[in-house]
């Protein structure tokens, strides 16, 4: 009987240990979306919250930052970061709107060559050069905000006839009149499913996790890790490509200089609420999927609540030392000798 | 051996670790069943007295019911109810980790040692427990009690050497220094030695029967049996986690505690059925190769079906030599030929592809992905090959491979899907084996394939060697434990400072400890005395 019930502790210990990863922080997201619910329905009389409507616009917000943090979730799982994904997203989005311009059907594919070519320098000196990946990345968020400013001349860029306007504020009508899909929320899902196969179900997927998990090791057991980190920085250089084109779509317009500011930030933080751990080696897209959602939940919610933009600001950003303090949480519980 | 009578003071189970890395002092769910706290023996009174202890790590029981005792001082110790209840001098208290062990001085020195590297020796002594007044550290203070501890234990560095500057060996005795300084009356050792050459490890011997006869006690956990019989005046074995007895030394024979690790006797250790073939090219062959640093002009050649072994002291150049080889390294000069053709190897995937594989001495290091599956690290490096497309993978191919490992190399775990990190040494061991193996290698370098590894595993990775050289791999092992070396290979060669200083068997002198420890030390510059085998 006495084992049976160690047994029975042993369970609940992995189940609570795996609670912490991946969807862990699942149930903090329906939490969290009761909780707005509620407190609009107290604050404003109607739960504005839980509405068709309001949880597509939610889909919406999350959108761009699901693409930049599923790219980010490629290199935080090698033990990386991406800094300059903001920086390239707005350099994309300038590109979109330049070629949106002059030859309306080539903005899309030449924003993401864009991010895919900016993905791929920051990718280069990381895997031939040895540089650490903070630093190059770092040195590419101001390089590459300086060249978003560049190729617009530092204006605002407006092409009000968007070949491709649709995809930024379209929804597509499962059910007329009920509901609806913004066609952002659809890329986004297509990026979450592309990554998780990647990442799960290919070679390339397992070297990644390898990577991470123990560079020496990978080397020594053939691996080629310099192809790996090249991949890595470069798909997070194309997604944030696509969420240039996205938000070029959404606005109309791109700004070298306010566009994308800080977005870096956001996707670490979806990756890291998801699970994803920073040493590297361990962690899921769909983690990271529920940690976008969960803070688009959060800012809509604030919003939604009449919560001022400087609290906003105190939240999120107490939010993200939480998700550090579940990391440090979640390592302690796997330390092995 | 040299040891003296048991002292009236004083003695050192060893203990024999089986089938589990993880080691607790925290001890707990622990049935109450104590005895007496101030039995006398013929060898001193209890210390520490510890019963029908288990211990869960992951999903794992590493440890089952397990009894010890611990004589010498004035301490008894036993534990009772979940939680672990300890009584110390009659009084209870209880110990949940490292630090509360520390308070009631038992001090553990890890296999992986715990030493801030970028500090001094002073500072490590005193890590946590600093001298201090009103905050202010009080350096001069602490470096002379350094001093003090120092000369104890016989150390030929000062206070204010960084750690990072000692050697393996001398970092150890920074560990003792540190258990000594906090009057700990048990010190607990495990696996001391896996990382000291056999000179350094003789004066650490010297220096824990001196210990012993000042009054403290001993727990050492050892995987090599030589040790055993030379320093404890008790041993107890464990095997896959279960307590199996406790022999005093009089009847602690190698054959008593072989069969009480393995159920079996010692000459069925090794296996010895394979045939080194007798062709006229080599499968392996170096010449004169150098890495301009810690390889010098090493030449050997390596035959189908043959078993090598290469000896040779800590820091002789082994792995370096296994880097070139398998092309972790690149070479400055030599060439190496695999079955007659010259090779020129710039990755370990280059060496992959001509079917040479090499197992890491540094299993966690550089060996496995710990938050791997078992499935994951056993097919990560051939998984490219049945892949479709090249890049898509094959799964169910990979549970296959998985589960025909765990059945062939009767590795033990609840599942593919297991974390490899939550396994035993030998376990892990045998999975990152069935990693090479799935390469299908013409060439396998072993470098310690059996360190950190226990006794049922340990001759499973024989069996395994020896199946595999009968089936025309040609292996080279690389390990410190001469027996191993002298069991398993068909011909030995030995390494001293980066170069080959001889070669052993077929047609040289015989492969025997002395011949070995002679060509590792440069102490027997004897002449060839022809066949002697």
């Amino acid at each position: 009987m006495n084992r049976a019930i160690e047994s029975n502790g042993v369970i609940k210990a992995a189940c609570a240990r795996l609670s912490l990863r991946g969807f862990g922080m699942l149930p903090i997201l329906v939490i969290l979306g009761v909780l707005m619910q509620v407190v609009t329905l107290y604050v404003t009389g109607e739960g504005s919250f839980l509405t068709s409507q309001n949880m597509g616009i939610v889909a919406q917000q999350a959108a761009i930052n699901v693409v930049l943090a599923a790219g980010m979730t490629f290199v935080i799982i090698t033990g990386g970061i991406d800094l300059s994904v903001g920086s390239i997203l707005s350099a994309a989005a300038m590109v979109a709107l330049i070629v949106s311009l002059h030859a309306g059907p080539m903005a899309i594919p030449a924003a993401l060559a864009a991010g895919l070519v900016l993905g791929l320098c920051n990718g280069a000196l990381i895997a031939f050069f040895g540089l650490p990946p903070f630093i190059v990345t770092l040195g590419s968020l101001t390089a590459v905000r300086g060249i978003a400013r560049l190729v617009g001349g530092d204006a605002t860029v407006f092409n009000a006839e968007l070949p491709f306007a649709f995809l930024g504020n379209g929804s597509l009508t499962i059910i007329p009149g009920v509901f609806s899909v913004p066609y952002l929320a659809i890329i986004a899902l297509a990026v979450v499913l592309v990554s998780w196969f990647i990442l799960k179900r290919t070679v390339l997927g397992i070297h990644i996790y390898a990577v991470g998990g123990n560079a020496d090791a990978a080397r020594l057991s053939g691996i080629r890790p310099w192809a790996v980190l090249l991949f890595v920085y470069a798909v997070s250089g194309l997604l944030a490509g696509l969420g240039g084109a996205m938000s070029a779509a959404r606005l109309y317009a791109a700004n070298g200089l306010q566009l994308g500011q800080s977005y870096e930030l956001d996707a670490i933080t979806a990756v890291i609420l998801g699970g994803t751990s920073f040493v590297g080696g361990v962690g899921s897209i769909w983690g990271t999927l529920v940690g976008a959602l969960i803070i688009a939940v959060l800012s809509n919610g604030l919003i939604l609540i009449g919560v001022s933009d400087i609290w906003q600001y105190i939240i999120k950003g107490l939010v993200i030392i939480g998700a550090v303090t579940l990391d440090r949480y979640r390592l302690r519980e796997n330390a092995r000798t | 051996m040299n040891l003296s009578k048991d002292s009236p003071l004083a003695c050192m189970p060893g203990l024999m670790h089986v089938q589990d890395s993880e080691r607790s002092t925290g001890v707990t769910d622990v049935d109450p069943r104590c005895r007496s706290g101030d039995t006398q023996t013929r060898s001193g009174r209890m210390v520490l007295e510890m019963s029908n202890i288990s211990k869960t790590f992951g999903s794992v029981k590493t440890l089952k019911d397990v009894e010890l005792t611990v004589y010498a001082g004035e301490v008894h110790a036993y534990t009772a109810d979940p939680g672990g209840e300890i009584r110390i001098d009659g009084q209870l208290v209880s110990i949940d980790g490292p630090l509360s062990a520390r308070k009631h001085g038992i001090s553990i020195i890890y296999q992986e040692l715990a030493l801030a590297p970028n500090l001094t020796v002073a500072a490590n002594i005193y890590l946590g427990r600093e001298a201090s007044h009103g905050g202010v550290v009080l350096k001069k203070c602490m470096a002379d009690q350094c001093r003090d501890v120092l000369a104890r234990i016989g150390a030929d560095f000062y206070p204010d050497t960084t750690v990072a500057e000692l050697s393996l060996a001398q970092r150890q005795l920074v560990e003792i220094g540190r258990a000594l300084h906090a009057r700990s009356k048990i010190i607990i050792m495990d696996e001391p030695t896996t990382t000291l050459s056999s000179r350094e490890a003789d004066r650490l011997f010297d220096l824990m029967r001196q210990l012993r006869d000042d009054g403290v006690a001993i727990i050492y956990i050892s995987h090599r049996m030589a040790e055993v019989y030379e320093l404890a005046d008790h041993v107890s074995v464990l095997r896959d986690g279960q307590y199996v007895g406790t022999l005093a030394r009089k009847d602690a024979t190698p054959a008593a505690i072989v069969r009480m690790m393995v159920g079996r006797d010692l000459s069925s250790l090794y296996k010895k059925e394979h045939k080194p073939a007798r062709d006229p090219v080599p499968a392996l062959e170096v010449r004169h190769i150098s890495d301009g640093i810690r390889v010098r002009g090493c030449s050997f050649a390596l035959h189908r079906g043959e078993v090598l072994g290469l000896a040779g002291l800590m820091g002789a150049g082994r792995t370096e030599l296994a880097y070139l080889i398998c092309g972790a390294r690149t070479r400055s000069s030599g060439e190496m030929l695999v079955v007659g053709r010259r090779v020129d190897f710039r990755t370990p995937r280059q060496s992959q592809d001509a079917g040479i594989a090499y197992l890491t001495e540094d299993r966690k290091g550089l060996g496995l992905f710990l938050d791997m599956t078992v499935s994951e690290n056993i097919n990560l490096g051939i998984c490219g090959r049945d892949a479709y497309g090249g890049w898509i993978l094959n799964r169910k191919r990979a549970r296959q491979r998985a589960a025909q490992a765990i059945d062939s190399l009767l590795i033990r775990v609840k599942s593919a899907r297991t974390p490899v990190g939550t396994l035993s040494g030998g376990n892990q061991q045998k999975v990152l084996l069935s990693r090479l193996l799935e390469t299908r290698p013409k060439i396998l370098i072993l470098d310690e394939p059996t360190r950190g590894v226990d006794i049922g595993a340990k001759s499973e990775i024989y069996r395994i060697v020896d199946d595999l050289a009968k089936a025309g791999v040609a292996v080279l092992v690389i390990s410190s434990e001469l027996t191993e070396v002298i069991g398993m290979a068909d011909r030995v060669i030995v390494m001293r400072e980066g170069e080959i200083a001889g070669s052993l068997g077929r047609g040289n002198r015989a492969i025997t400890e002395e011949n070995i420890i002679a060509l590792a030390t440069g102490a027997g510059c004897m002449p060839q005395q022809g066949r002697s085998n």
